[in-house]
């Protein structure tokens, strides 16, 4: 198993006031699986996206990745870990508005110390894997944001890492543009084997996960029988799509 | 990777980075313009005192004469028999310095062996009276009329005496220092410039050759090569010279040793100029000096210099006062500012670091990267403040009137002044010394360097904070948002 979950918890002091993010959470995740993490708002996926990503710590219970324990090492062996193993795409994309798309790209490589020619290099066979070799001098606020998103996926595909974290990855897009991006990271996981994990209210995008979980105040629930019954929670019902599944 | 993102970083929020820059640079320009300013009164102030004291003088010691002990010189206007009545006769009396008395060249060596003392000469500072006329003649009738533009009738003249006529006398003086050849570089002849000629000579000592001032030269129509009487002995002049604008110096210099045999002061000197290892151990020495020498009078350079008053006096309390204080507030003031707009700059940069760190971007490189951006606007900010505050500077030197230092006053005179002031002071009864120089405000390569350095330092101090606020985000604030 790539990861081994027993127990998660995750608690939030704000305001005073104590907030079980997770609660408990056992999960099994094998290398190369698509998984896809549902659930309403404030149901703690990101949070749960968070602690797989090493980006943060939980607060109790036994989180393996690879067999070592993400709660006991340090800051510094956490930074490798994301450097080398984890590659990230946020739904706002999270791009260096003052970057060009080629630069932004080659960021993921700057903890390697890789030579400049190599990045570049890299960097622009990223961009050429997702179709924006012709988009490598423009700046973000120059780019769509499809075309934004796919840099974010060529940034996090760059390094080629054993997981890469979608957190929302079309929530700020069209569907036309979702369907461009979901059916370009499915073809990613399919041709490379890497582990997929994608955190989104859409059911339509979760449909194409090997697996689906769905998180329910903190904790792992069975998912509901009906997959309409999840989109009546989703606030943004022009980007349900017709139920395929 | 880090120069592009730097610069790219830095033309996005061109504004604030400017206006960061232009903070520090307000800063660093007031630091250079003020320090400029305390320069150039302090240059003032050494020039005025180097006038008034003499080059490398840190201290003087003289012993003041007793009221009982000051005397009078009798010239003998009064012809010695009826046969020299109405004869010329030319007197001439040589003092020394009036209310100085003399002290003893064992004195010297005491203090050159004092601890923290550099150097030490003594001198000889005297004034020389010329009498030319012709004896009283008895007569009876009328007087007859008196002629000479620069003659000087005595008190005591034909007015008084009904039976006797006082003929015209010509009065003329001059001051005199014997100066130690040993050493030229401390005593009365160390500002001195020649002119024309040559210096005194240690092989001058029993020489009898002098040197002039130049305005005295002038005066009497005299050049190198001619001779000048003191009491009798004819000295050649081997050399013109000036002093520093506003000093009082002499009219003459010879050799200590002529000066110590015409004054009647062998084995003596009136004034003893010393130098100490550092201005550090003045202080030192001077209560050594005090401890040796009880009864006389030691001043320091800065004991003359708390003397010195007009407007020169009010530049320098302006610029210790407000003006240090000013730069140093505007200083603190221009560090808040940078530091707040940089540390405001990561605030809301929270996402574009927490995405690096989540990239693995070490806490470091991302406080490096704050550094980095924070020093270039340092930078930029030295470079504007140096301009400005070369800018300030030369304002200041272009517009400030001329500052005059005035040593004394007419009710009091400064304890111990040295000879060259002293004695023209004295012989001038306490009058006051004006001095008027030019305030300039001198930008060295120092105060350039520091004032860079004090920009960088601005940058470092608010990159620094930045840097710190930035690396305690955690990288899961990139990732979060409401859900």
């Amino acid at each position: 198993m790539l990861y081994e979950l027993t127990g998660v918890t995750k608690r939030y002091t704000q305001r005073r006031k104590v907030i079980n993010a997770l609660d408990g959470i056992d999960l099994r995740i094998a290398e190369g699986e698509f998984l896809a993490i549902q659930g309403s708002t404030g149901s703690g996926k990101t949070t749960l996206l968070q602690m797989l990503g090493a980006v943060d710590r939980p607060s109790g219970g036994t989180l393996l990745y690879a067999d070592r324990d993400l709660a006991k090492l340090g800051e510094g062996d956490l930074s490798e870990l994301r450097s080398h193993s984890f590659g990230f795409i946020f739904q706002a994309f999270n791009l260096i508005p003052t970057l060009t798309a080629q630069e932004n790209v080659e960021t993921a490589l700057v903890p390697w110390h890789v030579h400049t020619d190599e990045r570049r290099r890299r960097a622009a066979e990223a961009l050429d894997g997702v179709g924006l070799a012709d988009r490598a001098r423009h700046i973000p606020s120059e780019l769509s944001g499809g075309e934004q998103q796919r840099v974010a996926i060529a940034r996090a595909l760059v390094r080629e890492p054993k997981v890469i974290f979608a957190d929302e990855p079309t929530g700020n897009l069209d569907e036309r543009t979702r369907d461009d991006i979901i059916g370009l990271l499915e073809q990613l996981w399919r041709e490379r084997g890497q582990t997929l994990i994608v955190v989104t209210h859409d059911t339509w995008v979760a449909s194409r996960a090997s697996r689906r979980i769905w998180l329910d105040a903190g904790k792992v629930e069975t998912p509901p029988v009906d997959d309409r019954s999840i989109a009546e929670t989703v606030s943004e019902p022009a980007r349900e799509p017709a139920l395929q599944v | 990777m880090f120069f592009t993102y730097v610069y790219r970083e830095l033309r996005r929020r061109h504004r604030q980075a400017l206006l960061t820059a232009l903070g520090l640079a307000v800063g660093v320009a007031l630091v250079v313009a003020v320090t400029a300013y305390a320069g150039g009164v302090s240059n003032a102030q050494d020039e005025v005192l180097h006038s008034l004291y003499g080059v490398g003088t840190d201290i003087t010691v003289s012993q003041q004469k007793k009221m009982d002990q000051a005397g009078s010189q009798r010239f003998g206007m009064q012809p010695p028999d009826q046969a020299k009545q109405g004869k010329k006769f030319s007197r001439s009396a040589v003092m020394t310095s009036p209310g100085q008395q003399s002290i003893s060249v064992t004195k010297v060596k005491q203090i050159a062996a004092l601890n923290g003392v550099d150097a030490v000469t003594g001198s000889i500072t005297m004034t020389v009276m010329n009498v030319q006329g012709k004896f009283a003649q008895a007569q009876s009738g009328s007087s007859s009329s008196s002629s000479g533009a620069s003659s000087a009738q005595p008190s005591s003249g034909s007015s008084t005496q009904s039976q006797t006529q006082m003929s015209p006398i010509n009065v003329s003086s001059l001051s005199a220092s014997g100066v130690d050849l040993s050493n030229l570089k401390l005593g009365p002849l160390s500002a001195a410039q020649i002119t024309f000629g040559r210096s005194l000579a240690s092989t001058d000592t029993n020489a009898k050759v002098a040197l002039v001032t130049k305005a005295y030269a002038k005066q009497n129509s005299l050049s190198v090569g001619d001779t000048k009487k003191i009491s009798g002995t004819k000295f050649e002049i081997v050399g013109i010279v000036v002093l520093p604008s506003g000093s009082t110096s002499s009219d003459m210099y010879i050799s200590l040793a002529r000066s110590q045999k015409l004054s009647d002061n062998v084995g003596k000197v009136n004034q003893i100029y010393v130098r100490a290892v550092s201005a550090d151990t003045i202080a030192a020495v001077k209560k050594e000096i005090k401890q040796s020498m009880p009864k006389a009078t030691v001043t320091t350079s800065e004991d003359l210099a708390s003397q010195v008053s007009g407007s020169l006096a009010s530049a320098s309390s302006l610029a210790d006062r407000l003006g240090k204080w000013l730069a140093i507030a505007a200083l603190i003031a221009s560090f808040a500012v940078a530091s707040l707009l940089t540390v405001s700059a990561v605030s809301r940069r929270v996402r574009e670091f927490g995405t690096l760190k989540a990239l693995g971007w070490k806490g470091r490189r991302i406080v490096g990267q704050v550094l980095g951006e924070s020093m270039v606007q340092g930078i930029i900010g030295a470079v504007l403040g140096v301009a400005l505050g070369i800018a300030g500077a030369r304002l200041i030197a272009a517009f400030s009137p001329d500052l005059k230092a005035t040593l004394g006053s007419t009710t009091q005179m400064p304890q111990g002044a040295p000879p060259g002031a002293g004695a023209a002071m004295r012989a001038l009864g306490g009058a006051a010394q004006t001095v008027t120089v030019h305030l300039t405000a001198p930008v060295s390569l120092e105060l350039v360097g520091t004032a860079v350095a004090l920009a960088l330092a601005g940058a470092l101090v608010a990159g620094a904070l930045g840097g710190w606020r930035a690396s305690r985000l955690r990288p899961a604030d990139a990732l979060r948002r409401v859900d």
